[in-house]
């Protein structure tokens, strides 16, 4: 189990770092194998800052990250089991490695010691768990496939590994929509080997279709986290709820005004209560600071 | 009638040949009416709505014509469609982020601009503007770079619509904001034809979702060609053309989970346009394919305002 306990980042800001800003206060949630949590929120709303650090790419500020109750050292051994996965697929490849290179350094990093022809076979094993034709894609340079492509492929070249737990920033953002169901269709597939995925969005009806639970976020703090079917079908927190009056539906048309929450500088302290089993909702201020938009 | 578009081509000039990326589209948008246009990557929307203003250099009419408010648009004569921009035909560029001079404070850019256009900068008007849009008359004053993305966003809208265009095209222009600031800009678009800031509007995205929000008509493309066009809500609920029903179908919406209904993605991709298949160009993906689609289906009026391309619908 992967678990994230009171993370938090600040950066220095200005010119000489003489202020701060924290991007991330105090996020606790584990993510458990076989299991998809989607983490939702807006801009600037800290769901990048926390991929990154689980991955290793920043360190955290303060609070822990653990694996199986160890406390996370990024390296080979760590990367082994956790793996990420981007919004622009295209930026990923080095333009001048075929595919095959890509996967080749795979194995020459993490198993030296595997045969090439099983190692062959572990290859044509993965692509199709990610439902590539391996005569499509072996051979190719980056740019002579699509981004549908590339972005599952980067999940097989993960999966190559001892893949427990994948952290998925964005990753259909870039894809149209015919080709986005599919590359989240594969991520729920994956869920059935064991496989833990964060799913970082800010697309609610995305989070919402694949994820047994949703972590919401605003100004790097959960407001609102549970079950998903307790967290969009009884949201309670006010920002939630503006957030799912929001997205675009085919069945029914936008009412009333938007609304945005006022820029009034660091949240008051405040704590998260528990509404129901599970569903853990913020109590704070941000029903005064809610201003409506025409 | 505001824009009538007949039999519109646009190829583009590569090296391994002519990318027929608009393949005979005709279509027309009506006084006060947003036009939504829908469709996969590399279907031709963003290049049909770049036609309308400025081609490229590698983009080349290769036939067809436009007519705006009864004027004939000349699309393929970059010199002589000057006098159209921005008084007659504006856009909000999908990346208004970058759209502005940095090196200018807006309020002088904007004057240049208009100065440009041989046009006086009210300032009265002007100023009503952006408090519709919720931006302080202090913006004038400052950077583009002082300004956050979204401010960006609605100061081009500004811009762009100040001239009270007859068409306005809004090419993806909400695809990087969050989902409330998305919603606050398509209404905004709303609000401006509403007020006769601009008379029509073409507003371009991929997600149908949006579109059918604020859009009277909704468009759908493949491959370079018009696959259906209807009333916003016949497109949503009764679609006819088999593209239209997938798309629709492959969107999740809050409340679809993936352990009640799979939703399942389009097979296939759309093909070259290189060199476009003969018939229907959907044929090798659509599940209702039959002998007939080698010949390519008209676009035919099934119901009033109701136009498909297909043979099955």
């Amino acid at each position: 189990m992967l678990r994230l306990d009171g993370i938090t980042k600040i950066y220095k800001v200005g010119a000489f770092g003489g202020r701060t800003m924290t991007a991330v206060d105090d996020v606790s949630f584990d993510l458990r194998p076989g299991e998809v949590v989607s983490l939702i929120g807006e801009s600037g709303s800290g769901k990048t800052t926390i991929g990154r650090m689980i991955l290793g790419l920043t360190s955290p500020s303060g609070g822990s990250i653990t694996l199986d109750g160890a406390r996370v050292t990024p390296g080979k051994a760590y990367y082994r089991h956790v793996q990420g996965v981007f919004q622009d697929p295209f930026s990923c490849y080095n333009p001048v490695f075929k595919v095959d290179r890509v996967l080749q350094m795979i194995k020459n990093e993490y198993f030296p010691g595997v045969a090439a022809s099983e190692w062959e076979g572990r290859i044509t094993e993965s692509l199709k768990e990610v439902r590539l034709n391996p005569g499509q894609v072996l051979g190719k340079y980056p740019h002579q496939l699509s981004g549908g492509q590339l972005q599952r492929l980067l999940i097989a070249r993960a999966l190559l590994l001892d893949l427990r737990f994948l952290v998925a920033d964005e990753i259909t953002s870039m894809l149209d929509a015919s080709t986005r169901i599919d590359v989240l269709n594969l991520l729920a597939d994956l869920k059935s080997r064991g496989l833990g995925v964060l799913f970082v969005t800010h697309d609610l009806s995305l989070g919402n279709y694949i994820s047994e639970r949703a972590v919401v976020l605003y100004r790097g703090q959960v407001v609102e986290s549970g079950p998903t079917e307790m967290v969009f079908g009884n949201p309670l927190h006010p920002y939630t709820i503006k957030l799912l009056s929001s997205v675009p539906q085919l069945t029914t048309k936008w009412d009333g005004a938007s609304a945005t929450l006022r820029d009034d500088g660091p949240a008051a302290p405040s704590t998260l209560v528990e509404a129901e089993p599970g569903h853990l909702v913020r109590q704070d201020d941000a029903p005064t600071r809610l201003r409506s938009v025409s | 009638m505001t824009l009538r578009v007949d039999d519109l081509r646009v190829h583009y000039r590569t090296l391994r040949g002519e990318v027929k990326a608009i393949d005979g589209v005709t279509f027309d948008v009506g006084d006060g009416e947003i036009l939504g246009l829908a469709g996969e990557s590399g279907c031709g929307k963003t290049t049909l709505g770049k036609s309308l203003i400025r081609m490229d250099g590698r983009m080349r009419l290769a036939g067809g014509a436009a007519e705006l408010d009864g004027e004939e648009l000349p699309i393929g004569d970059d010199h002589r469609m000057n006098p159209f921009r921005f008084t007659k035909v504006s856009i909000i560029p999908q990346y208004s982020m970058s759209a502005m001079n940095p090196t200018r404070r807006i309020g002088r850019m904007v004057a240049e601009l208009l100065r440009s256009r041989g046009r006086q900068l009210d300032t009265d008007e002007l100023g009503r503007r952006l408090d519709l849009v919720e931006l302080p008359r202090e913006v004038l004053q400052r950077y583009p770079i002082e300004l956050s993305g979204g401010m960006k966003q609605r100061m081009v809208m500004v811009i762009s619509t100040l001239l009270d265009p007859s068409l306005l095209i809004a090419d993806e222009i909400t695809s990087a904001l969050d989902v409330s600031t998305q919603k606050a800009v398509a209404r905004t678009l709303v609000e401006f034809r509403d007020r006769g800031f601009v008379r029509s509007m073409i507003f371009i995205t991929h997600d149908i979702s949006l579109t059918y929000q604020i859009a009277d008509t909704i468009m759908v493309m493949y491959a370079g060609k018009l696959a259906e066009k209807a009333p916003a809500g016949v497109i949503v609920g009764e679609p006819r053309h088999p593209y239209t029903r997938l798309l629709i179908s492959s969107l999740p919406e809050v409340g679809v989970r993936y352990t009640d209904r799979r939703l399942a993605g389009i097979p296939g991709e759309p093909p070259s346009l290189l060199d476009p298949p003969a018939g229907c160009r959907f044929r090798d993906r659509c599940p209702l394919a039959f002998d007939k689609c080698a010949e390519e289906p008209p676009v035919v009026e099934v119901e009033p305002g109701h136009h498909v391309a297909c043979w099955k619908a």
